[in-house]
């Protein structure tokens, strides 16, 4: 039995990662055309170095990415407290209108934004595209740190207004520390949806602009190079070691 | 340490009221018990006076100086909970220094202060341990010695003992009531536990449906009884009614005479442990009812007898004895319950 359910979570994580260490194992690749025998061999990182719009739209993606979980991580904690600290009218609807964006397909929202922007003179570019992801990223935040106040009683704060913090000490000093693996996540939440976005930034990608997702999309329709799967090779070890040094800190859900 | 005076305190949740026109008077250095059912007010009355609770009307004043509009953070009171509510990502040492670290008292006063209540709570030794690493008796006590590092001027107590198992609680209250007495702070405690609210407190307040019933000494409250309520929250009563026949006699259903020292009143109590439980034939003066052991619950050093009287109707008279020859009554023997007048308290 225990041999079996190892083996079977084996498989579970071959069917994950198997494709994944295909696409890293061929950005070494010598041949374009995914050729047997492996070759060991840099020229698509060179040619990776040498393509100026796949990098731009690289640099585009994580600076939006970052912004987005910056703003969206401040933006939704303070929304996940007023809604866990505080009671006002409307506070059940608001918190249910949370919900269903989270399930309304993306090629909706991301027309509906284009719309909307164009309405209002938002327009098109890497503006409306950030404003586009935090407006995205907001429910998983506050759903996110949310829990993570659920997990104590305003108990604690109380406590420490009577031992004499004011509001400003009793957020630094208990509230954010103990939200803190809730933030964190979160923001690595954010982040994630920023980066992997592609519908909403295809739409309100102005001509000449894009995002990695975006302009891997578009190199596909052109051709496919392998150059993709350098550039997917390095943001996937960023990635994973980010997540890794984060799970390293962070036991989450514990103390 | 401070007086604290609540005066005429009114305080309404929609359409339950949880204070009415509460006023009341905690002396300086005194510990003082609240004692009340669940949803009497006790707690809003606490919160009021820490400050999470804000009245509809009337006063809070700390020593003449009316608080009602100062923040809970600036009222320099120090707070148990009835959780504790323990930093849990601080050690014992910073959750006990957190009142003198926002106020940004210097370094070397901070460590001297942190070392005497340490020593305070017989917690030496632990400042460098998360409290859940302690035990619940340790956590309450790091709870008081945190409440009390800013030297507040009221101490209050919700339940403080109330999540610790019987044994630790007994403890507890002795060690408790010592450190209020070497602290010397006015403390005031919130429990639903008759028995701690006898054994701690300097004076008591029993409160039901958001009033105050009765105000007074332990002993005061448990021995003259003003009502009902307070004879039957405090202690056990046998409830007595009548008719008054004169000035210090009550006549039951069935023509019985109950005198009493007092004046006395169409319901008088009398408390199970004055009454003597005597063989029928046993000659005896006072107040005398006739009646048959309906059960009798040995328990060591006391039995517990539940008496059948007629003139009490289906209410069987409830009597602590203790048990000095180690004999026990059986059901159905007959016998005399006896108390003097004295212990005969009208309300």
């Amino acid at each position: 039995m225990r041999r079996l359910s190892h083996a079977y979570l084996g498989l579970v994580l071959a069917f994950l990662y198997l494709p994944i260490l295909v696409m890293v194992a061929m950005a070494f690749n010598r041949s374009a055309l995914y050729e047997l025998p492996f070759t060991f061999d840099l020229v698509w990182f060179r040619a990776l170095a040498d393509n100026q719009r796949l990098l731009a739209a690289s640099w585009n993606s994580v600076w939006i990415a970052a912004c987005n979980a910056v703003i969206a991580t401040f933006l939704g904690t303070l929304a996940a407290i007023a809604f866990a600290r505080y009671s006002f009218r409307g506070k059940q609807l608001m918190q249910l209108l949370l919900f269903p964006p989270i399930t309304i397909p993306w090629l909706i929202i991301g027309t509906s934004m284009l719309i909307f922007f164009f309405w209002t003179g938002i327009g098109r570019g890497l503006h409306a595209i950030l404003l586009g992801h935090v407006a995205l990223s907001l429910p998983y935040v506050i759903v996110v740190v949310g829990a993570r106040l659920q997990s104590f009683g305003p108990t604690l704060e109380e406590a420490a207004a009577t031992l004499g913090a004011t509001p400003v000490q009793t957020f630094l000093r208990v509230t954010l520390p103990m939200i803190a693996p809730g933030v964190v996540t979160a923001a690595l939440f954010a982040f994630a949806v920023s980066f992997d976005q592609f519908v909403i930034s295809y739409f309100l990608a102005p001509p000449g602009t894009s995002t990695l997702p975006v302009e891997i999309y578009t190199a596909i329709r052109k051709g496919f190079t392998p150059e993709i799967n350098a550039v997917s090779s390095i943001i996937i070890v960023i990635s994973m070691g980010l997540m890794l040094a984060v799970a390293r800190n962070y036991r989450f859900g514990g103390d | 340490m401070s007086r604290v005076d609540v005066d005429r305190v009114s305080k309404r949740y929609g359409q339950v009221i949880a204070l009415d026109e509460v006023t009341i008077t905690f002396a300086d250095g005194e510990f003082f018990g609240l004692l009340g059912p669940s949803g009497s007010g006790k707690t809003t009355l606490l919160r009021a006076i820490a400050g999470f609770v804000i009245p509809d009307h009337g006063t809070i004043a700390f020593d003449g100086e009316q608080v009602e509009s100062v923040p809970v953070h600036r009222r320099d009171i120090g707070m148990v909970f009835q959780n504790y509510a323990l930093f849990p990502h601080l050690t014992v040492a910073d959750n006990i220094g957190f009142g003198l670290d926002v106020r940004h008292v210097d370094r070397s006063d901070r460590e001297r202060r942190l070392a005497d209540l340490l020593a305070l709570v017989r917690l030496a030794g632990f400042g460098a341990r998360k409290p859940r690493e302690l035990s619940g008796g340790q956590q309450q006590r790091v709870a008081l010695a945190r409440a009390l590092a800013t030297r507040p001027r009221v101490l209050l107590l919700d339940e403080p003992l109330g999540a610790l198992d019987r044994r630790l609680r007994q403890e507890m209250q002795v060690e408790l009531r010592d450190i209020q007495r070497e602290t010397g702070v006015t403390t005031i405690f919130v429990t639903h536990d008759q028995e701690e609210a006898l054994t701690l407190s300097d004076r008591i307040a029993i409160i039901n449906e958001g009033r105050l019933v009765q105000v007074g000494a332990p002993v005061e409250i448990y021995e003259r009884p003003r009502s009902l309520f307070a004879a039957r929250f405090l202690g056990d009563a046998n409830i007595l009614r009548g008719t008054v026949v004169d000035r210090s006699t009550l006549r039951l259903a069935d023509g019985t005479l109950i005198r009493s020292a007092l004046p006395a009143a169409p319901v008088a109590i009398v408390r199970p442990e004055k009454i003597a439980v005597l063989p029928a034939a046993a000659p005896a003066a006072g107040n005398v009812l006739v009646g048959e052991i309906l059960q009798a619950v040995y328990s060591g050093a006391s039995i517990t007898y539940r008496i059948r009287v007629a003139a009490l109707g289906d209410e069987p008279l409830l009597a602590f004895v203790q048990s000095a020859s180690g004999d026990v009554l059986t059901p159905g023997a007959p016998v005399l319950a006896r108390w003097s007048p004295e212990q005969t308290i009208p309300l």
